[in-house]
């Protein structure tokens, strides 16, 4: 008999404590996110945006500076789903090879709330330092999961409590790149730190082990294949569940606005709703989000086939785990036919989504905790 | 069932321009029968069969039926598990087991919607298939006549000859890999074909996979092997302890081979919260081909390790302790000797096991033959006290302490006839020994011995040996379902990435003595970018026609008689397409798309 050994518990202590100095810094976060909601109430007026009118203000100067002879320009009018039109107008300048685009709109289309933030200038700062302090977060969170890593020298998610650390830092970090990217995603900030608080929350108090080396099972280089894509595909579908979601208030708001009401649906104030984007331009980004991400989860179900076939014998025995990963997929499976399907567009469309990310949040929580399958490592 | 469509194919310069307009070829889904009598209803069966409601509807019962495997154990993975819980829920299990909920993979009911659904696929996909083929060999479809109906639309008026413009379009256009074609003073180009190619690839997989699925499961065969360290194992029938073969795989079709198992290390965690969860479990072998055992090669089987040979795999799946004991007769002879499998019975490897002795000879007291057996408990790492009321426990899986707690049975000697099982003592006309009115009962630690009462001999524990059980599995079909899922994950990235889109150009001499050129295009995509597109296309189209200076930059070229001015009433009423042409008019594309 040997003995286990190879964990450095320095390492894995600092790991927790990282982990609870990230979830404080969330939790500040979260409040600073609030502030710039609550501030920006007043504030808000649906405007273009930001970004729109900085391009328009480039084109102006472009074509301010230059004489206009020597630009080639293009506008291509689009049709837009209302009914009404827009209009795309490039620009080139002769010689220097340099386009630029910008884009107007007319009356069809729906325009993008102006973020949470509204006009106020006080709600901007507390948004500005709601994301320093995700940043901040972000980073002590990183930390934490690299150290809990290294204190055992292995990929670190071996067990729930890995996992769930790994994947609310993805989320974490995908709202990040969206920002860092000049994407306009700063509404998202508050349910990221609401959701990742929340996972972060479950996977401290009910799910916590201490750092171990693994079980035999787990041995295998498919744990960094296999588990890194199953952590992306999770945040992602958070992300895209999150986008959904407001989707469908946005929805119901502006139908409630049509029909002559004045609050949002569930009498939820009515600024909140035009902070946001327009329903369409949320729909679309839940789409993609899924579209992008249905890949990867296909991939993650057929390197976890791989996997079983060298651990089990079979590459697909119907374990609990393997069930509800294939109902997940053939969930949005249907989302992404159905959106495809005339008839189905927008909210039926939507609740399908939902649908799709229960089956996913079932298939992590409630198979590994109520359900004993042969995805059982760690105790749970 | 799938995300993008098909045109109908073939189109004629003057054709209807509702071809052109059409991206969507998704058959037309009729509300009744079409014909009168069966032949109409089995047609109009067969439509709604492969149409994409009936098949989406499918696809969620799919999901929707693979639910109730997930919670109620089945066969298929622990047929010991299945008997536990029908013994727990006795009135249900009847009806359960009628309603096939205990094998619900390989049940009716959900191979029925799992045929249904690849029989929809298959009427859906194939005729597709066809007029993919079909699309590819005709040339795009011709412009429509009225370009402004199209979902983006850009034109300017030049002073470059039409012909040149319409030829500097079509080269224009084969340069960023449309198909492009060039007839009757105006180029129909078109791209993207990879997303059908993508889309019918990936439909197409999933037979593949399925395939895969049938092939495993009409010719694959496992067998299970329990083998002590110090044992070889050669891969016949007689060998297996268990074999489960299939149509075309018997017991006559298993591979030549054998192992001897050496040692076997197994590692715990020994300390923390997760104390006594596995490490390590490694057997090491050594393994023949064929028939010549003698030629042996070293290998090691771990758990994602398993030992290929020929076209079987050797996994290893469990194991145990098997403590060596001999016992001596009254007379001091061997009657037995040797390591004795205990299975294990709870985390900690508390095993149980019989040690049968069939060769005992006489018996001491009245001289008739008997035979012996001891049942018992082998626990690695022993409590320094426990009450035997409440039964021995181990408290770690590893070797730390080990104790063997045996008693003892005799018996006329002599077989039933009936098969035995080797891991439990069927006790029927064999008496317990005891002493002092009490039940016999023994601990022993490696290398103590016990005298049995009633001067039946004794008892030594020489030691233990660990065992590994190994799973022989041949299971061809996998190359078939692997290539079926790479298939599957590149079809899907193609039909969900790839925006396919046509693009049309037409340059018409006006009265004027100018020329009035058009850009149109179309797609029917979640994420178009296609305006973005024609505008680059017209941008590097303006180097062959520059475009004369209007009086208001903004607005296009407007002194056509029959094309309406956009953003006015009219563009309101036309701007999107035709009814029955794609059912959603691209998306505008947007600074704000998250891409």
């Amino acid at each position: 008999m040997h003995l286990a050994s190879a964990v450095d518990p320095s390492l894995a202590d600092l790991s927790n404590k990282l982990i609870y100095s990230a979830m404080a810094v969330y939790l500040f976060g979260m409040f600073a996110y609030m502030f710039e909601w609550t501030f920006g109430s007043k504030g808000a007026v649906a405007v273009r945006s930001s970004e729109q009118s900085s391009l328009a203000e480039t084109v102006a100067a472009a074509a301010a500076g230059k004489p206009a002879k020597a630009a080639k320009k293009v506008t291509v009018t689009v049709a837009a789903a209302g009914g009404g039109t827009t209009t795309l107008t490039r620009t080139a300048l002769a010689g220097e090879g340099a386009t630029v685009v910008t884009s107007g709109r007319g009356e069809g289309e729906e325009a993008d709330g102006p973020g949470a933030a509204g006009g106020s200038e006080k709600a901007d700062l507390a948004g500005r330092i709601a994301i320093s302090l995700t940043v901040l977060g972000a980073l002590l969170h990183a930390g934490g999961v690299i150290a809990r890593g290294l204190s055992v020298t292995r990929w670190p998610w071996g067990n729930m409590y890995e996992f769930s650390c790994a994947f609310a830092l993805t989320m974490v970090l995908a709202f990040l790149a969206l920002l860092a990217a000049k994407k306009q995603a700063r509404w998202l900030g508050l349910p990221v730190m609401v959701a990742g608080l929340l996972t972060l929350g479950v996977a401290t108090t009910v799910l916590y082990t201490d750092s171990e080396q693994l079980v035999p099972a787990l041995h295998s280089y498919w744990l960094a294949i296999h588990v890194s894509t199953a952590i992306i595909c999770g945040g992602a579908f958070y992300a895209a569940f999150i986008t959904t979601a407001l989707y469908l208030g946005k929805d119901s708001y502006d139908k409630r606005i049509a029909a002559g009401l004045t609050t949002g649906p569930l009498r939820t104030s009515a600024s909140v709703w035009q902070r946001l984007p327009a329903a369409s331009t949320l729909d679309k980004l839940s789409y993609r989000i899924n579209a992008l991400v249905f890949p990867l989860w296909t991939f993650t179900i057929i390197a976890g086939a791989i996997w079983a076939e060298a651990a089990w014998g079979k590459y697909w025995e119907w374990d609990p785990k393997e069930t509800w990963s294939f109902i997940t997929w053939v969930a949005y499976a249907c989302y992404l036919h159905a959106r495809a399907t005339a008839g189905w567009k927008g909210r039926k469309a939507a609740y399908l989504a939902l649908a799709a990310f229960a089956c996913w949040l079932f298939n992590y929580y409630g198979v590994n905790i109520f359900v004993t399958g042969k995805h059982s490592y760690a105790g749970v | 069932m799938s995300n993008t469509d098909t045109d109908t194919g073939v189109s004629r310069p003057d054709e209807d321009e509702r071809t052109a307009e059409r991206l969507s070829s998704a058959p037309a889904e009729s509300d009744g029968p079409a014909g009168i009598g069966a032949f109409g209803w089995l047609r109009w069966t067969w439509r709604q069969l492969t149409s994409m409601r009936v098949a989406l509807i499918l696809l969620f019962l799919l999901s929707l039926a693979a639910v109730p495997g997930s919670l109620i154990p089945q066969n298929g993975q622990n047929a010991f598990k299945v008997q536990a819980w029908k013994a727990a829920h006795t009135t249900v299990a009847p009806v359960y087991q009628k309603l096939q909920l205990f094998d619900v993979y390989s049940s009716v009911w959900f191979s029925a919607i799992y045929i249904l659904l690849f029989v929809s696929l298959a009427g859906c996909i194939v005729p597709r298939t066809w007029q993919f083929v079909g699309v590819l060999r005709a040339h795009p479809p011709a412009a429509p006549r009225n370009l402004t109906r199209m979902p983006v639309y850009a034109a300017w008026r030049t002073d470059a000859d039409a012909r040149t413009v319409n030829a500097a379009a079509h080269r224009l256009l084969r340069r960023r890999r449309f198909r492009a074609n060039l007839a009757d003073g105006s180029v129909a180009s078109e791209k993207g074909y990879l997303r059908e190619v993508g889309n019918l690839l990936f439909h197409l997989s999933l037979f593949a996979l399925l395939a895969g699925f049938a092939w495993a499961s009409l010719a694959s065969g496992q067998g299970g092997k329990l083998v002590i360290e110090g044992q070889g194992y050669s891969n016949t029938m007689t060998q297996l302890d268990d074999f489960k073969g299939t149509a075309f795989y018997g017991s006559e079709d298993l591979d030549s081979f054998g192992f001897k198992l050496d040692n076997f290390t197994s590692r715990f965690q020994t300390s923390g919260d997760q104390v006594g969860s596995a490490r390590e479990f490694t057997a090491h072998i050594r393994y023949w081909k064929g028939s010549d055992d003698s030629k042996l090669t070293k290998g090691d089987i771990e758990v994602n390790h398993p030992l290929e040979i020929g076209d079987s795999k050797v996994f290893l799946i469990g194991h145990g302790y098997a403590p060596v004991v001999t016992v001596k007769n009254a007379k001091g002879e061997v009657v037995y000797s040797g390591p004795t499998a205990f299975l294990p019975q709870d985390a900690n490897l508390t095993s149980t096991g019989v040690i049968k002795v069939s060769d005992y000879g006489f018996s001491e007291k009245d001289d008739k033959k008997v035979k012996m057996a001891f049942q018992g408990f082998f626990l690695p790492t022993a409590p320094a006290n426990f009450d035997m009321s409440t039964g021995p426990r181990s408290l770690f899986p590893g070797d730390a302490d080990p104790l063997l707690v045996l008693n003892a049975y005799v018996g006329p000697a002599g077989d039933s006839g009936l098969p035995e099982n080797v891991y439990q003592l069927d006790s029927r006309g064999m008496t317990q020994l005891t002493q002092d009115g009490q039940i016999a009962k023994v601990k022993l630690k490696p290398g103590q011995g016990w005298t049995l009462p009633d001067n039946y001999g004794t008892v030594t524990f020489d030691g233990y040996k660990q065992w590994a059980s190994f799973n022989v599995s041949h299971r061809p079909g996998n190359a078939i379902a692997l290539t079926g899922a790479v298939c599957a994950i590149l079809g899907l990235i193609g039909s969900l990435f790839v925006q396919r889109r046509r693009v049309w150009v037409r340059a018409v001499a006006l009265p004027d003595g100018t020329t009035l050129v058009e850009l149109a295009g179309l797609a029917r995509s979640e994420s178009a970018k296609i305006a973005e597109e024609l505008a680059e296309l017209a941008v590097d189209l303006q180097d062959d026609a520059p475009a004369l200076d209007e009086p208001d930059p903004d607005e296009p070229a407007l002194d056509e008689p029959e094309r309406d001015e956009p953003g006015t009433d009219a563009a309101e009423a036309e701007a999107g397409p035709a009814p029955d042409a794609t059912p959603d008019p691209a998306v505008p594309a947007d600074p704000h798309s998250k891409e």
